[in-house]
């Protein structure tokens, strides 16, 4: 019933969702490997990017020049953000930064609400030119830019945070905030760079997916929700993992949707994390314990 | 000390006259108050949220016609005021509005909902209130079984009859072999079901059967098992920006079959959203499309040119919806209006029954989706001639051949 190259086309759709999740995932994972909160606005700095975007292109800026203006402003809003919202809170518990995340998340999606209406918007593809076909299976254009970003991005976050001062610096901040404070890390400032850098990673899968999807205010919380399955597969601290996390969860719901039913697509992300969540392994125990990754 | 002086002769009679002068002004108020209350009617769209391609113009609609309904001077000297909400395209922002507008603002009766799927949430909080409700969406289960829909109507075409088209018109087609894809919700679902029989019975073989969900930003997956089936035709049963996926998607890959929409697609944003692989789709709708180019003798079409102008010189295209919205609106009114001429609207239980009751014999009513006959079998009273077969061609609409 089904041939070789349907399940090439399924593939190359899950591969194409895969890195999308896997962007919000990376943004997810540099908050929490800093600050140990899960950010659940994660999804709305994806969503302003990409509406952000779509206005500034609407206002007549070139594409690109739009595209790094919306990155660097969410970036901004990004650090506003922990400065405004989170920072007075830095001595609760994670579990209360967290629930300040998604309330941030709420209010973030209201006010865009107010300013971009519900309709969808649409922006053009980064490279004019019809679908590539590969063995059957069809890919477009803008695929081959997410699948690009989103492995260019990874190395150079790992190494980022394994190689640089500054990143490792971020990551001490993270296992024992009092003792990187001890040795000179402003961790303040810490948090500050990562929400910052975290909004940017979110913004720029926001604009890179806007041609594929129709960008609308309520995108968001999806992105979120996915984002956060394939961060959860990574364990949370590892970026390798939470990449391939994203594309595990992409070619299992695309799988899943053609192989089993369609009518499931979603349940399979949500089953998957909860099977994942229940078994434990042994990569999430370890992250659990705020100990090395990757390196 | 100081109690005695004030209980004392003249203060009693004193505070006795102010207290009666104060009582007879405070009634004189509540009874100039009561003479003057607005009737209610309650009006829940989707103004956000994903149906709110629907909700806006009903919601748009609505505004419109509340100046007009003003400018009509009332009912029996009341104002006729909607109240409208927002439903948020969920099921449980529309029940918390509906029940806010029945048990808070006391509303004569109920103009709900946008969607097949938050209509049929409220109706069973209508059936116990005792509310009459106008639902403006597309499920035939939302007025059926009748006996379970006492107080429900509708005035969309309902999927039966929409499907029953479709259907006509692929058997014209010698159509025998489809493909269908839905969206995963109330309005795809019950378009599955009717399709699914009434192809059925008129010898046409579904190879292959999909879903999607309507925030799905890829529906790949889906028309590859499509692009691997023999069907001579897809039908996808959805709204957008779901709907403008699935046929943007489906000319990236080369489907070459040719592609059926439902009514869900009769607006502007579907073109937009799709570009230009909207071009060719087919899909059935009520006449308000292209009313301009229907033959005059049409009982339909000085209602359909006349709102299709007022509402584009206010609000942008033209939409099936904003449509549906206007007939609610006009039915409800017409049934309050004739409910007020025998009954107390202050007698709200008894106002809302004659309400039903006038909603049950309205005949030959002209609206927008069609000319209504309600009665008692029949709460959706549209039939066939209400639907036709349109194609879209450069971006445009156009009677399908």
């Amino acid at each position: 019933m089904v041939s070789t190259q349907q399940v090439l086309q399924f593939l190359v759709t899950g591969i194409t969702n895969g890195s999308i999740y896997a962007l919000i995932a990376l943004g997810f994972v540099v908050i929490h490997s800093v600050t140990s909160v899960i950010n659940f606005a994660q999804g709305e700095f994806a969503m302003l990017g990409a509406l952000l975007a779509v206005s500034l292109i609407a206002a007549g800026l070139p594409q690109g020049l739009a595209l790094l203006a919306a990155v660097v402003g969410v970036g901004a809003f990004a650090a506003t953000l922990y400065q405004v919202g989170l920072r007075p809170a830095r001595d609760a518990s994670p579990l209360t930064m967290i629930i300040i995340t998604i309330g941030a998340a709420l209010a973030i999606r209201g006010v865009a609400l107010v300013i971009w209406g519900t309709e969808p918007y649409q922006m053009a593809p980064f490279t004019v030119g019809s679908p590539l076909q590969v063995g059957g299976a069809v890919i477009r254009l803008q695929s081959l830019w997410v699948l690009g970003v989103t492995l260019l991005l990874q190395p150079l976050l790992h190494v980022f945070f394994t190689r640089t001062i500054l990143g490792r610096s971020l990551r001490a901040c993270a296992v024992n905030r009092l003792a990187a404070r001890l040795v000179g890390i402003r961790a303040d400032r810490m948090a500050l760079l990562a929400f910052a850098l975290s909004g940017a990673v979110g913004a720029l899968g926001g604009v890179i997916i806007a041609p594929i999807i129709f960008a609308t205010y309520d995108m968001g919380l999806t992105l979120s929700l996915k984002g956060f399955v394939a961060a959860v597969m990574g364990g949370l601290v590892n970026y390798p993992a939470a990449v391939a996390g994203g594309f595990l969860l992409g070619i299992l719901e695309s799988l899943g949707a053609g192989l089993i039913s369609s009518g499931y697509k979603d349940a399979i992300a949500f089953v998957a994390l909860f099977v994942i969540l229940l078994s434990k392994p042994r990569w999430i125990v370890r992250s659990e314990q705020g100990t090395e990754e990757g390196s | 000390m100081k109690t005695g002086r004030i209980i004392g002769h003249h203060g009693l009679r004193r505070c006795c006259a102010m207290t009666g002068l104060w009582l007879a002004l405070g009634l004189g108020i509540a009874v100039a108050a009561f003479a003057q209350q607005p009737i209610k009617l309650g009006f829940i769209p989707d103004i956000t949220g994903p149906a709110s391609s629907l909700g806006i113009p009903e919601r748009d609609t609505a505004l419109m016609l509340q100046a007009e309904i003003d400018a009509k001077g009332g009912i029996r000297g009341r104002p006729v005021k909607l109240v409208i909400y927002d439903g948020e395209s969920t099921e449980t922002k529309t029940l918390l509005a509906a029940k806010k507008a029945i048990e808070e603002e006391r509303v004569a009766a109920l103009i709900c909902c946008s969607q097949s799927g938050t209509s049929l949430a409220i109706k069973n909080a209508v059936q116990t209130a005792k509310v009459p409700m106008v639902s403006m969406a597309a499920s035939v289960k939302i007025v059926e079984p009748v006996k379970d829909s006492f107080w429900v109507f509708k005035t969309p075409q309902s999927d039966h009859l929409i499907a029953e088209v479709l259907v006509d018109y692929l058997v014209s087609k010698k159509v025998t072999r489809v493909a269908w894809m839905n969206v995963d919700n109330a309005f795809g679902d019950s378009g599955r079901l009717e399709f699914d029989w009434l192809a059925k019975r008129a010898g046409i073989a579904i190879v292959a059967n999909e879903r999607f969900g309507d925030k799905d930003v890829d529906m790949t997956t889906q028309l590859a098992k499509v692009k691997g089936s023999d069907a001579q035709a897809l039908v996808v049963w959805a709204i957008p920006p779901a709907a403008s996926v699935v046929t943007k998607n489906a000319s990236e890959l080369g489907l070459q079959i040719p592609l059926f929409h439902s009514h869900g697609v009769a607006n502007k944003r579907f073109i937009e959203l799709a570009g230009p692989g909207a071009n060719g789709v087919r899909f059935p709708a009520g006449k308000l499309l292209t009313a301009e180019s229907l033959p005059d003798s049409d009982k339909q079409k000085k209602t359909l040119v006349a709102y299709a102008k007022a509402f584009e010189a206010k609000y942008g295209p033209r939409n099936t919806f904003g449509g549906h919205g206007w007939d609610a609106v006009w039915l409800a009114y017409r049934a309050t209006e004739a409910a007020a001429a025998r009954t107390n609207p202050d007698d709200l239980a008894a106002f809302r029954v004659a309400i039903r009751d006038e909603l049950e014999k309205i005949k030959e009513f002209v609206g927008i989706s069609g000319i209504f006959n309600m009665s008692v079998r029949d709460h959706n009273g549209l039939d066939k001639r209400a639907v036709t077969m349109y194609e879209i061609v450069n971006g445009q609409w156009q009677l399908a051949k």
